[in-house]
């Protein structure tokens, strides 16, 4: 084990004094991604332990949002990227060379909340938290939410809503899950990676994941969709929320798996989950894709091929730790067999 | 042109013709500062060639609805800056009001002898150094320590006032008072070190000369000085309003990103800066020419402030030459 470590520092040590040289620069293989912000934690973990366990292979990755690495992929500036919006099919079209999408972890979106008081254990019904984020529930003692909390005294606040500025691939999957439930949101805001919110003062935008809870940590009465890990790295309060079996769940690893391990993966593996049945799942979930060419040098397709097998296997005994929901066993089979479309 | 090098022959002058040497250093010297000024000149026309170009789809597409429409949506396609264009400049205003006061109050004080001089002088050195300050502290700031600070008594004005626009909506968080307090800070540095060149430019015989005619300290800082300084305090407030107009991340955090056009202090707004900021990194096609509009938009604005600031600054100038 010391010798381990030694040996490791001294290859750090080599690596390091060779980039004054560039001499490590030139002998490694570099794949380059860019993309979704939202796995990015568990990404970097993995390709920095990946890189370190390859020998001669770089990985590197940006997270400039979902958006921005589709658009990479497009122009070719990348070796893969991902996006928590898939692609679509007209993007698909776009990318000459094929496309293979490949859903790798999958993640919760919570609803964090900041009431005076620190109230815990808020439950918000299905009927209501859509109507919240459309504008139509305004106060936090609105009769409605106040029936579903008989066991906390809930303060005479205006309700603030915090919401993404910037286009975001968590805007997505919580618009699509806030559509799938409630005609009236999907009639009158719908759902993509950026929406047209209702005009309001209580209604204020923050740029980022954490700038968002940031903000929600501020402001008295505010709330707003994160993602999980977020949440539990900040400590934030979040709703238990009411599931399609109309059970109120709240987030965490265990609730997450079963809300996915109904998901139906199609051949494209683009599947959304937008409203898991069961009694136990928690009803914001979604997968989070790689997005890799189907032809490309046959050297690096056998590297992002071993990436991706790493994801799967290596990978996923992280993920929980970190926030994330691992795959569960059928899909890990379905995404492996998948990933020998890379060449 | 031809220079003579050589001095007449039976000159006794101790004056010698300028070295071969001290020619070319002062040839050389005015073309690289030719170069250097033209690169400059050039540099703003291709940037605003660029971004005019990139620009050109979203101005055929909009027109001049993209200046009244008050939508920015992505989905549909359609976008408009006006509750931008508002927010930029209501913010803009109320930073330079309150920064522009405090500022030149700030450079009387410090130039009129109210401290002793060491003390002036560290004063100073403590206001420049805001300006070193990076803008996303500000924004930190803003959020943590302003918008608390600030919470109750807003609060307290909208339950009491809330009849009077200003204060028709309670703030929650981000909004634009909490943006305009931060931005008047981030703009001080700008209006107090120019104003306080400027006083101190003002001849000290013109004071002493107020002073003799019997005036008391404040009818000669009042009447004499600030006017006679007015050229250089009012560039100072062209220089910080047109900074206040560009101020970008701060702004992004603390005005809460909102399209809507409200008087209300305590709304939350948007600006142009934080649209681009905000929106740019992930902006496909249509919304990143329709953000290059919108780009070229502040720049027209920032432009047709100071071409104001200068007419004023002309007119002012004439104005005291006449006095």
């Amino acid at each position: 084990m010391k010798n381990k470590r030694k040996l490791f520092l001294a290859v750090v040590g080599a690596c390091f004094a060779g980039q004054l040289g560039l001499a490590c620069w030139a002998a490694d293989l570099r794949l380059v991604g860019s993309g979704a912000s939202f796995p990015f934690p568990l990404y970097s973990a993995w390709f920095k332990d990946f890189s370190r366990k390859t020998a001669g292979v770089t990985v590197d990755y940006q997270a400039k949002g979902s958006g921005a690495g589709i658009q990479d992929l497009i122009n070719k500036t990348v070796d893969f990227a991902a996006s928590d919006a898939a692609m679509t099919p007209e993007q698909i079209s776009k990318v000459a060379d094929g496309v293979v999408l490949l859903p790798m972890t999958a993640g919760e979106i919570v609803l964090a909340y900041n009431l005076p008081g620190q109230l815990k254990d808020l439950k918000l019904p299905r009927d209501v938290y859509p109507d919240i984020f459309a504008g139509k529930i305004t106060q936090w003692d609105d009769p409605r939410i106040v029936a579903a909390n008989p066991h906390i005294k809930l303060p005479n606040l205006p309700i603030t809503v915090v919401r993404r500025s910037d286009s975001s691939g968590t805007t997505f999957v919580f618009t699509k899950h806030l559509s799938a439930i409630s005609p009236t949101f999907k009639e009158q805001i719908g759902s993509g990676t950026t929406v047209n919110w209702p005009q309001s003062d209580k209604f204020v935008a923050a740029p980022k994941n954490d700038g968002v809870t940031a903000t929600i940590k501020q402001t008295p009465g505010a709330i707003g969709y994160i993602e999980y890990g977020y949440a539990k790295l900040t400590k934030a309060d979040t709703a238990l929320l009411q599931n399609r079996a109309g059970k109120f769940v709240a987030a965490s690893d265990a609730s997450g798996a079963v809300a996915l391990a109904g998901a139906q993966l199609p051949a494209d593996l683009i599947a959304w989950v937008d409203d898991p049945a069961g009694p136990e799942s928690y009803p914001i979930v979604s997968f989070t894709w790689m997005l890799f060419y189907q032809k490309q040098d046959p050297e690096k397709a056998k590297y992002l091929r071993e990436l991706v097998a790493y994801g799967l296997t290596e990978g996923q005994k992280s993920a929980d730790k970190m926030g994330y929901i691992p795959l569960p066993a059928n899909v890990v089979e379905k995404v492996m067999a998948a990933s020998a479309k890379i060449q | 042109m031809s220079v003579s090098l050589e001095l007449p022959k039976n000159s006794h002058s101790l004056a010698q013709a300028p070295s071969v040497v001290a020619y070319a250093v002062n040839r050389a010297f005015s073309v690289v500062a030719t170069i250097g000024a033209l690169t400059i000149i050039a540099l703003v026309a291709y940037i605003l060639y660029e971004i005019g170009r990139q620009a050109v789809p979203a101005m055929q597409q909009s027109g001049l609805r993209f200046l009244v429409d008050t939508h920015w949506d992505v989905q549909k396609g359609s976008f408009g800056i006006l509750p931008q264009i508002w927010g930029t400049l209501y913010s803009s205003l109320l930073a330079l009001l309150i920064g522009g006061f405090v500022g030149v109050t700030i450079a009387i004080f410090l130039t009129q002898g109210f401290l002793p001089p060491y003390l002036a002088v560290s004063f100073r050195t403590l206001i420049e150094m805001l300006a070193a300050i990076p803008s996303v502290v500000f924004g930190l700031w803003g959020i943590f320590v302003v918008i608390p600070f600030v919470r109750p008594g807003a609060n307290w004005l909208n339950e009491h006032f809330g009849s009077i626009p200003f204060f028709s909506s309670s703030l929650s968080g981000p909004g634009l008072l909490p943006a305009v307090i931060v931005l008047s800070i981030m703009i001080l540095p700008t209006v107090a070190a120019i104003s306080q060149d400027a006083i101190g430019l003002v001849p000290y015989k013109i004071k002493e000369a107020a002073y003799g005619m019997g005036t008391t300290r404040w009818e000669a800082i009042l009447k004499v000085i600030v006017p006679t300084a007015a050229v250089g305090i009012s560039s100072a407030l062209v220089l910080g309003f047109g900074r206040a107009l560009g101020e970008t991340m701060a702004l992004a955090m603390l005005i809460g990103n909102s399209n809507q056009i409200s008087l209300s202090l305590f709304s939350p707004a948007n600006t142009l800066a934080a649209l681009l900021a905000s929106n740019f990194p992930e902006a496909a096609q249509t919304e990143r020419q329709a953000l290059m509009y919108a780009a070229l938009v502040l720049l027209a604005i920032t432009l047709i402030v100071n071409v104001i600031g200068t007419i004023i600054l002309v007119w002012t100038s004439r104005k005291m030459g006449k006095v």
